[in-house]
């Protein structure tokens, strides 16, 4: 009886740890495994509906006192571009830069700092999560996106807005190492959604994305691209690099990064 | 009263009359409660992957790397010594070996939680956030079928809610006091769980869990612009973090207490209540 009971429980701890050492190597091939692997991605979907059913279109992200801004706002991703341009650029205080703006438009546009400092500004104070679990609040000054898109007027056909970026995260032989985002037409038309060129009530700074960066304030912090050279409008980003809509989508994250 | 010693009475010694088995979990119960097993296991290994990525705790409305971090796990090179430590307010203790700085085959390599806690066990943040998402909703779904059932049937306010006698300053003591000689319910008073163990299992489904879920949502963008009141509740984002880090602990520490007084109360027996329903009271200790 007791040697029974000894040998069964012996079998069950067997099992338990076996088990065990088993669901760890089983994750790590499954998230790999293009079964399983895709079952993990489609959950952003269901994220995504969710929190689309929930929140208004026009719903504001929570925005904070100049009494409550990080003493230190952390600088991440590229802090300064390595290339010849934007070098270029920066000496001259990006009086030649410009922004291009194009794709599924009526009127492309080539705006430079001072035309878009001309448009009417919206300034907020608000808070950036970093997907990694951070958060540091700051002021941001800049022209609402939809001001700039009314300005070149979308196409029938236009669904997302991608932002081509002047800093390469990754360098690579093909140029994908690139940095790029994209947002949809929901996102891009909300009032906090702004081409920011002023940070904490001075020029936006290098380590920051100057002379222009996206702030989409619903979402994580690597959709607010830095260092903006272009704008496209275009149907769908399957052309686009590895064709998930962004540099870090391309390597695994969500694009609907509101969680 | 109850003299019988914790070995189980072979069959030999015990009329057959005298165990009788009664039904204890419902099959919602019991289905729910795997469930939560399985997503309480992949949530917890699939968020230390994400903690991983900024091993650092703050209270407030904003925390990052200037800031000084309420808790944080981390490593700091010691002349040619990697050493890892576990900090808490102005406390530190070294963890080398498991916290901050572990051993990947040959390499001792700097991570806050070694690897064969974390899922997947390599870095990769945006696998680890998925498996975290898609198992948070299965968790939700299940902890709505939990409540739901348990409402609706009366489990909650039957099974577990403390009945008026287990309520007493004396009675809870006593369970106290039994708990720690490891002398656990006979007969008739294995029907009920004891109250120590109900105000447990009411902590975690009503309390600790549902706070999980709340300070999780309060982590995402989207869901602070549908429901501002989420940071305010809570402190702020980086409390709402530090507090779903310390929920999730308090937790595991639930599972390790539970899971040991499963074994020590009757290993087979509770485990097969858990798995067909069926759970043996043994009346044999009892005065007649």
């Amino acid at each position: 009886m007791t040697q029974g009971g000894f040998s069964r429980r012996r079998i069950l701890t067997g099992l338990l740890s076996g088990a065990g050492v088993a669901l760890l190597a089983g994750c790590d091939r499954m998230t790999q495994s293009g079964g399983f692997g895709h079952v993990l991605r489609q959950t952003e979907k269901l994220t995504m509906g969710a929190q689309r059913l929930l929140l208004d279109r026009k719903a504001l992200a929570p925005e904070y006192r100049a009494s409550e801004l990080s003493p230190v706002f952390r600088a991440n991703g590229t802090q300064m571009p390595d290339s010849d341009e934007y070098a270029s650029l920066l000496e001259n205080d990006f009086a030649d830069w410009q922004l291009q703006v194009d794709g599924l438009v009526q009127q492309p546009l080539k705006l430079s700092l001072a035309d878009l400092k001309r448009l009417p500004a919206r300034t907020q104070i608000t808070r950036h999560d970093c997907v990694e679990g951070w958060s540091a609040i700051g002021q941001w000054q800049g022209v609402p996106l939809s001001r700039v898109l009314d300005l070149a007027r979308l196409k029938p056909g236009a669904r997302y807005v991608v932002f081509h970026c002047a800093d390469e995260l990754e360098v690579t032989f093909d140029g994908s190492g690139q940095y790029y985002e994209s947002i949809d037409l929901i996102d891009a038309y909300h009032p906090q959604t702004i081409l920011a060129y002023g940070m904490n009530g001075k020029p936006l700074p290098v380590a920051h994305g100057a002379p222009l960066r996206l702030r989409v304030e619903r979402q994580l912090g690597y959709k607010h691209a830095k260092y903006l050279m272009r704008i496209e409008v275009v149907s769908s980003f399957d052309t686009l690099w590895g064709g998930r809509g962004g540099y870090w989508e391309d390597r695994g994250y969500e694009w609907y990064a509101g969680i | 009263m109850d003299t019988s010693t914790l070995k189980r009475p072979s069959a030999q010694h015990v009329q057959a009359s005298s165990r009788q088995s009664v039904r204890r979990h419902s099959g919602v119960v019991r289905i729910t409660h795997w469930v939560n097993v399985l997503c309480f296991s992949v949530l917890l290994m699939s968020g230390l992957q994400i903690f991983n990525a900024h091993p650092r705790l703050y209270w407030g409305e904003y925390g990052a790397d200037a800031d000084r971090a309420f808790i944080s796990i981390g490593s700091e090179q010691h002349g040619d010594k990697l050493k890892g430590f576990f900090q808490i307010g102005p406390l530190s203790i070294e963890t080398t070996g498991v916290l901050g700085v572990s051993r990947e085959g040959e390499a001792m390599t700097e991570k806050a939680f070694p690897s064969w806690l974390t899922i997947p066990s390599y870095h990769d943040l945006g696998a680890g956030r998925n498996w975290h998402f898609l198992f948070a909703w299965l968790l939700v779904i299940n902890g709505f079928i939990y409540l739901g059932h348990g409402l609706w049937r009366g489990h909650i306010r039957r099974d577990l809610l403390p009945n008026r006698d287990q309520l007493g300053w004396w009675h809870i003591w006593r369970e106290v006091v039994d708990h720690a000689r490891l002398r656990f319910a006979k007969g008739e008073h294995a029907r009920r769980y004891n109250s120590l163990q109900k105000m447990s299992y009411l902590l975690v489904a009503l309390v600790l869990l549902p706070l999980m879920v709340l300070t999780g949502l309060t982590m995402s963008p989207g869901l602070n612009a549908a429901f501002p009141f989420l940071p305010d509740l809570f402190g702020g984002r980086p409390s709402a973090r530090t507090l779903h880090f310390l929920s999730a602990y308090s937790l595991v520490l639930f599972v390790v207490v539970h899971v040991l007084m499963v074994v020590l109360s009757g290993f087979w027996n509770n485990l097969r209540s858990m798995i067909n329903g069926q759970y043996v009271i043994d009346h044999s200790g009892e005065n007649k």
